[in-house]
């Protein structure tokens, strides 16, 4: 007999692995479609050798063996072809004969996943399906003295302000003075977070910007997009849509020699200046751009040499002492646009997000904090960071605000909420309940990428390989074979379609509340929560 | 929904007046508290104009304890009104031991303060006997000022009023707001009742204030130790009025912007839009969101009404030279006063400020939409 070989500690069977890909053999066409698109090449095509020992009913002939050839689609189950449960197989089999499905048990893989000492990395979020945005209800209701809004009929002002904005006493002692009063936008409360041209493809890159340009001029949503940490297009910081742009500059700089030369031929400023200290899917970890996705196109727009992996340093490198080189920097880059552009640090939350909002709060060219929470997503980032490290975001947001009522700042310092805005779908509800708690506006990311890309990534580790240029869905590749899938044009589309639906669902939920006329910063008293320790440490009310 | 009335005339009035305009629209009230307002006074308390009134409820403790404190502080008693209710109080209101309005002597040391160290320490001296009267009940107090009394009980006007005799007390003034409180969020507490006062301004709403929690504590985080109390949602609208005149030397006019600003497109097309954008965005957090009706009075006697775009049933305005009212319907107008001259009758709307200033001669009306004249 031959011998069975060597089993190594990583040799798993299918049953080990988180997928399993179940195939049909009576429907199969064997077109091979399947095994093409795979972005893991998760399964092949298997020649296989069959024998058969017919039972002969004569007893003249002696039984024998008898050898026939058959096909199937086998399923890989090394670790780096693991199916990760994208599901693309499904999409393309003209028959239905094959999709994934997760195993019942719970996978061995993860103990494999770091083969040649290299922890695993991945793309995604966080892989919890939790969230406490989604327990928080909307309890007070305007009845009796104040009937409800008719959210379908009434008039509405859903605008936030993203800029520095002056105590009263102080607007007025500038107005009487001529003085400096620090530029502030009156923008929608939902922004489009930070995804970088580079982790994004060029075609969802051009389709969210597209459909962010007909918000704002078709439909009249001050709707905006930031940049992420990847530079910005030369043609579009020439045009008068850079005015609907946050650019963001993080720890690499990455596109900033760009930015900077395009100064002077800026037709518009931008909408803001996002500085990106940290990052809630990843936080205290800087970004990562892996070399699969360093094209030549994202080479030239970042300013470095294509097919090099563009890891940032967690911090800034040019900072020594962190406030004094914050302070720096907020006020060179204010400088750069001649004090006429909100600049914002954002930060990953943390428990020291107090700290450093009160930090912002003296600093009077800061123009708001973006805090992004534990659920935040990434094109990139090591497992463990993404699993383990961060702070939720509501509580974080509350203590924020809470500091800010305190220090008499809440109006002062817009915070901005991200990390796991709508992620199980409820975008509006998780939305208002973070205005409620104190947040000016809310970014979202992730719910987007869903929502008009067609992400098919989950909280519970769904795909999840947007850090290696293959995403099936073309949405975090730049491999023109897998982008040319998605259509700018229909994610523009996707994507004003959710901004129309998000404007529905909030005036559905200010109407009954009688809001109209103001965004409910700070309304808590409208929430409530079906947990006592949760009620007590968001200060909301407790309900069951 | 609450029920409002205020009066100036020429003419110090009976504070009945206010509250028989309140009883005919008892449609809109349920008797669940009542409060009133009187400055600019006539009869008997006209010649104390520059000594601080205090005005509320106290028990024969809290009268023991208020003059220990104000004796020690060399406040003395020049002039006093107690009401010792002997009959059984309506159905509703609470047995209460007296309400006192009594006038006080400054002391000398008191001479040469300037009016703001004048304003801050009679403020103090309210606060610090609000806070005593709160361990016990003993004090409740409503106001410390000059030429200004303040009453508020739990029961309907007109019982109210009758119990207390205020018909038969000789007290007149030449400002009245009344309040008939429709209990309906809230708990029926006295605090409650409208209107609110602070250094010299007070106000009245109806109507819920939606946006309450967060107004509450931008105000009480102005370091400004008045900004206190807030038993009753609507205490903020009299506290922001103060913050725009008081604080930021503001108008009435400008208050409107603050409590109802324009919205972003149309603030484009208003000839201050720069000023008043700013003064958006810096007071964003005293916006109201309605639906209110606002009716106020400044120190200098002027009385207004504003309301917000939400009010689907604004107050109304009339009267004749000499005598104006406003009031949340026709019927209390009519009440009060039913000779007018038509001229003056007007209902505000959304984007309307109306004012009677203390010469009475007519009912003046501003629109947000004209420019910013900073109206004191």
């Amino acid at each position: 007999m031959e011998p069975m070989g060597t089993l190594h500690p990583s040799s798993l069977s299918p049953r080990d692995l988180p997928w399993r890909v179940c195939w049909d053999r009576n429907r199969c066409s064997l077109c091979g479609q399947c095994t093409a698109v795979c972005p893991v090449r998760a399964i092949e095509l298997g020649v296989h050798r069959r024998r058969e020992i017919p039972v002969l009913m004569n007893l003249s002939e002696r039984p024998g063996n008898v050898y026939s050839v058959f096909y199937e689609i086998d399923q890989k189950t090394e670790p780096a072809h693991a199916c990760v449960g994208c599901g693309m197989c499904s999409f393309v089999c003209p028959n239905s004969a094959i999709f994934p499905v997760r195993s019942e048990e719970a996978d061995k893989l993860r103990f494999h996943a770091n083969q040649g000492g290299e922890p695993r990395r991945r793309g995604g979020r966080r892989n919890d399906p939790s969230s406490v945005l989604d327990r928080i209800k909307f309890v007070r209701i305007s009845m009796l003295t104040d009937p409800a809004l008719d959210a379908g009929r009434h008039e509405f002002e859903l605008r936030t302000l993203l800029g520095r904005i002056l105590p009263p006493e102080e607007i007025l002692k500038a107005s009487d003075e001529d003085g400096w009063v620090p530029p502030v936008r009156e923008i929608y409360p939902l922004i489009v977070g930070g995804m970088s041209f580079g982790a994004l493809s060029p075609n969802m890159w051009e389709g969210l910007q597209m459909g962010v340009a007909y918000l704002n001029e078709e439909l009249g949503m001050p709707v905006r997009i930031s940049t992420g940490e990847g530079g910005c297009p030369p043609r579009l910081l020439r045009s008068r849509f850079l005015k609907y742009v946050i650019l963001q500059i993080a720890s690499g700089y990455f596109g900033w020699d760009e930015i900077i030369h395009a100064l002077p031929e800026m037709k518009e400023d931008p909408c803001a200046i996002e500085i990106k200290y940290g990052q809630g899917a990843k936080p205290g970890d800087g970004g990562l751009l892996m070399w699969h996705k360093v094209n030549g196109l994202i080479a030239a727009i970042r300013g470095v040499p294509p097919r090099v992996s563009l890891p940032s340093p967690p911090t800034h490198q040019t900072q020594y002492s962190i406030e004094e080189s914050v302070a720096k920097m907020i006020q060179s880059l204010c400088m750069a646009w001649g004090f006429r552009v909100p600049v914002y640090p954002k930060i990953s939350a943390s428990s020291t997000t107090t700290a450093v909002l009160n930090n912002i709060a003296r600093n009077r060219y800061a123009a708001a904090l973006a805090i992004d929470g534990e659920d935040g997503g990434t094109g990139a980032a090591y497992n463990v960071s993404m699993n383990h490290m961060g702070h939720p975001i509501a509580s974080n947001v509350r203590d924020a605000y809470l500091n800010l009522v305190k220090i008499g700042k809440q109006n002062e310092i817009p915070l901005f909420a991200g990390g796991g805005i709508g992620k199980n779908g409820n975008l509006a509800a998780n939305a208002a309940a973070l205005i409620m708690l104190g947040a000016s506006g809310v970014q979202v990311g992730k719910y987007l990428m869903q929502a008009a890309a067609g992400c098919v990534g989950s909280e519970s580790d769904r795909c999840n390989i947007c850090n290696i240029g293959l995403c099936p869905k073309g949405i975090t590749s730049q491999d023109p074979r897998l982008y040319r899938r998605l259509d700018p044009e229909d994610v523009a589309q996707r994507l004003v379609d959710v901004f129309v639906s998000f404007d529905a669902e909030l005036k559905k939920i200010l109407a009954p509340m009688g809001r109209s006329t103001s965004l409910p910063i700070g309304m808590s008293d409208a929430l409530g929560i079906d947990d006592s320790a949760a009620a007590e440490r968001l200060h909301i009310g407790y309900v069951v | 929904m609450c029920r409002l009335f205020a009066i100036t005339s020429q003419e110090p009035l009976s504070p009945m007046v206010a509250l028989q305009a309140l009883d005919v629209m008892k449609e809109g009230h349920d008797g669940s508290g009542v409060g009133l307002f009187m400055t600019d006074l006539g009869g008997a308390l006209e010649q104390f104009r520059g000594s601080p009134i205090l005005s509320g409820i106290f028990t024969q403790e809290g009268i023991r304890r208020l003059d220990r404190y104000m004796m020690e502080l060399g406040l003395l008693t020049k002039f006093k009104f107690s009401i010792r209710p002997a009959k059984e109080p309506p159905e509703g209101t609470p047995k209460r031991d007296v309400y006192l309005i009594r006038v006080y002597e400054q002391p000398s040391t008191w001479e040469g303060l300037t009016e703001a160290e004048f304003a801050e320490r009679l403020m103090k001296i309210r606060i610090e006997l609000t806070r005593l009267g709160e361990q016990d009940g003993s004090m409740m107090v409503f106001s410390f000022w000059p030429d200004t009394i303040v009453i508020k009980e739990v029961g309907d006007p007109l019982a109210v009023a009758e119990y207390l005799g205020l018909d038969r007390m000789g007290l007149s003034a030449r400002v009245i707001m009344a309040q008939g409180r429709q209990n309906t969020n809230y708990a029926i507490t006295l605090h409650a009742c409208h209107p609110f006062f602070l250094q010299g301004f007070a106000t009245m709403t109806n109507g819920e204030n939606t946006a309450f929690v967060p107004i509450r504590e931008y105000l009480t985080s102005r370091g400004f130790p008045g900004y206190t109390g807030y038993q009753s949602d609507s205490e903020v609208f009299t506290h922001i009025l103060h913050y725009t005149v008081s604080r930021l030397g503001l108008g009435i006019d400008d208050y409107k912007h603050i409590i109802t600003p324009l919205m972003d497109g149309e603030l484009t097309r208003h000839p201050d839009s720069g000023f008043l954008r700013r003064l958006k965005h810096g007071c964003r957090f005293l916006t109201i969101d309605g639906p209110n009706c606002v009716i106020g009075c400044l120190p200098n006697k002027t009385l207004f009404m504003v309301h917000d775009s939400k009010k689907l049933r604004p107050g109304v305005a009339g009267g004749r030279p000499g005598i104006f009212a406003f009031s949340s319907e026709m019927c209390g107008l009519d009440r009060a006063i039913p000779v007018r001259d038509e001229n003056y009758e007007f209902q505000p709307m959304k984007y309307d400020l109306v004012y009677v200033d203390a010469s009475r001669k007519e009912i003046r009306r501003w629109n947000q939409w004209e420019p910013c004249i900073h109206l004191h």
